[in-house]
Formats: C-alpha cells, structure tokens, sequence
C-alpha cells in the first residue's frame, strides 16, 4: 500500500489537474458563447447565398453550358477531400470523429478505385491523418495564428480549392467538418461543394421569375467560387462552436472525475492515517503490557 | 407608407444592416449605377467597388462596397457583401492603404479586361472618398 506521503502528494497533483480542466471549461464556455452567437450570425449570408444559387441555377436555360464547378467536370475519378480540425487538442472526441467519417469516406473511394486527394485544415487532423494518407495529402493549412474565425481565411482555402479544379486536378470536391447541434452533440457532416448538389440547394418547386444583370452564365461564374468561401466559412464557424462546445463537455467530465478522485484518494488517505495511529496505539499498549 | 421597402446587409460574419423604411436604394451594380424603388422587379446582380446610398425618411446614408451579391424579391433588397464601410465612419489609413494596393494590382501586367475595369473603378472610388 502506498505510503501516506505518496498518497498526500498524489491528491495534491489530481486536485491541480483539476484546477486546470476547471479554468479550460469555464475559457471554452466563454468561447463557445462567441463561437455560437457567431455562427448564428454568419447564417443568414449562406442561405442566402443558397437561395440565389438555387434561383440561378433554376433560371438557366443550357444546362450542359454550365459553370463546371456547379455541373462538374463529367467525370468522378479524382476525390478531393478538405478536413476541417481544430488546432488545438483536449476537446473531446471532437477531432477523432470528424477523421472517423473521413476514413471511412476514404475507404470507400479507394475500394472504387478512385483516386484520392487530400487537404488539411487545422493541424490536429494533419496529425492524425499523416500515418496513414500521408502520399495522399496535397496541401495543410493551418490558422493558428489567427484568433478569431475571418472570412479571409475562408477565402484562402476556396482559393486553393479553385484553383487546383481550374487546373483538373480533381473532379469531386468534398467537407468534412462538425455540424453545431448542442453543447453535447456536434454529428460529423460530409458536404459535397463541388460539384454542387442540387439536393443541398433545398426544393426547386418555387421559381422565379429574376432579372439578370449581366446574364445567369456571368453572374454564375461570379457567384460560385464566392459560394465556395461561404459554405467553407460556415463549415469553419460551426467547426470552431462544436470544437468550443467538445472541449466544454470534455473538460466537464474531467473535472468531476477528478472530483471522484480526489474524494477516493482522501478516504484511503484517511483510512492508512487511522491504520497507522492505531498500529502505534498496539504497539504502545503491547510493549507496556509486557514489562 | 407604401413606398417603403425592406433592406438586408448581410456580411458572412453577421448581418450588417436591416432597415424597413427604405424609399431608395442606389446600387453599383456591374453594369452601371441602378437606383432600386418600391415594387422594382424581381432582379440579381453583382456589384463592383463603388458608394452604395440608402436613401429613408430619415435621410441619406452612403456607404464605401469592394463586392457583393444584390437580390430583390417581394419588396426585400438584400445585398450580400463581404467588406463594406459607412462612409462616416470610415478609416482614412484604411483607403489609402487600400488605394496603394489596388494601384499596384493595375500595374501588373497580366489582367484581364474585367479585372483592369474593376480595380480601375476601385481606385477612382478611393480616390474620390480620400479627396472628401
């Protein structure tokens, strides 16, 4: 049994551990709240951004003239897979999961013998990837540097993005990221950009009847690398909430853990005190008896 | 009170501007300035760099746009850009700095027709918000 010094030292360490994830969840509550209140704010600009699309893409007349990033190249051999992570750990399953819907999504294009790019956003998913796709990863980005989530650094993946399809370097384009839905459940999301699919652009059944200044096709190809930077934009703040809103609940449990813990440790702690004294007491009486 | 329409700004980080008592709106829009009123028709169009004015029974206010997407549907004009400034409030280190940028950009050589336009517009904009 370890010895009552051992046990002292090892409540105080557990008792700073929790000092710790205590501080982490009460910064990532604070965070969460911006992180959430941030995404709200940023939806309104996607829908719309959304719904514009959907009229366009209704509202053209030459289906098989159309952009390439909204019809695709024709073809589905190249895979282009961009997974959004965090930067930084400790958050739970948060990382973990978003990699295993990627896996999984990458096992299934390599069983159809497709081919397989990859781009990493956030260096925890670099890192886990690395071992296992490393000849597959074209490109890692990280934004450590930049506290908060801005729409230029949106811009600067969807322009990488764009500029490797401008070059055919791929056909499909897909996210993977986490979707928002509480501070409990963040669900793993798989979200094809390009070519865009006409089931995540919502019901056709409303047509309008737009006026185009200049015509759909100008206004198309303006609008879609743009369409681009928002829906990675989002898939950026809803990362960043659910990353906040992970953290929260995992540094919740770690916490009350070490609750337990602590309370273990001190009813052992106090048992070997009491185990020692009454020893002494034996051993005390046991000797005066014998003289 | 009928000639009020609604008016959306949104930027991808929040909404920017919502007002219900708009009576006009001036727009740059790609192919030329285009004033918007109540009942205009249903339209889409992109902007290029330029002073957007809003026009209510309040008054006039005039904002700096770098782009932007407009739609006006059912009497709701909503404009989605990502940088857009009140011209009142505007940074002046801001458009210079964006002024020499953008001058750099024209001498670069390899531009297209669309781009030389636009950045050329841009920097008349500038010129004329850093001349005020």
């Amino acid at each position: 049994m370890a010895s009552l010094d051992d046990l002292k030292k090892r409540i105080l360490s557990v008792k700073s551990t929790q000092k710790i994830t205590k501080a982490m969840k009460m910064v990532a509550a604070a965070k969460l709240k911006r992180a959430q209140e941030n995404a709200e704010k940023g939806r309104p600009y996607s829908e719309k951004m959304n719904n514009i699309i959907l009229n366009l893409s209704n509202g053209i007349s030459d289906k098989e003239n159309a952009p390439k990033l909204l019809a695709g190249t024709g073809n589905d051999k190249v895979h282009l897979c961009v997974v959004l992570t965090s930067d930084r750990g400790l958050c739970g399953g948060f990382n973990s999961n978003i990699i295993k819907k990627a896996k999984a999504y990458f096992t299934k294009i390599t069983s159809e013998g497709k081919n397989l790019k990859i781009i990493t956003v956030g260096s925890k998913g670099y890192d886990q990837l690395k071992r296992q796709y490393n000849d597959k990863i074209v490109n890692k980005i990280s934004f450590k540097e930049s506290k908060n989530i801005n729409f230029f650094d949106a811009e600067k993946v969807s322009k990488i993005i764009i500029e490797s399809f401008q070059k055919n370097q791929f056909d499909v384009c897909t996210i993977f990221y986490n979707k928002f839905k509480n501070v409990i459940t963040q669900i793993p999301q798989a979200q094809q950009i390009i070519p865009l699919k006409s089931s995540e652009t919502g019901n056709d059944n409303e047509k309008d009847n737009y006026e185009f200044e200049p015509d759909e096709d100008e206004i198309l190809s303006n609008l879609l690398p743009k369409n681009i930077s928002t829906q990675i934009f989002k898939a950026m703040l809803e990362n960043s909430a659910s990353e906040q809103g992970s953290r929260m609940s995992a540094m919740d449990n770690a916490t009350r853990n070490a609750g337990e813990m602590v309370d273990k440790l001190t009813i052992q702690y106090n048992r070997s005190r009491q185990a020692a004294i009454t020893k002494e007491l034996i051993e005390i009486i046991s000797g005066a008896e014998s003289l | 009170m009928s000639e009020e329409f609604k008016l959306e700004i949104v930027n991808p980080e929040k909404s920017f501007l919502s007002k219900e008592d708009v009576t006009e709106v001036l727009v740059p829009a790609y192919e030329g300035d285009m004033g918007i009123l109540k009942d205009h028709i249903s339209i889409i169009s992109f902007l290029k760099p330029g002073i957007l004015k809003v026009f209510s029974k309040n008054g006039e206010d005039k904002y700096y746009v770098e782009d932007g997407i407009i739609e006006f549907k059912d009497n709701t004009l909503s404009i989605l850009t990502s940088s857009i400034f009140s011209l009142d409030k505007i940074d002046r280190s801001y458009v210079s700095q964006s002024l020499s940028d953008t001058e750099k950009l024209l001498s670069k050589e390899d531009l297209d027709d669309q781009s030389r336009f636009l950045i050329s517009q841009k920097i008349d904009v500038l010129k004329s918000i850093s001349s005020n």
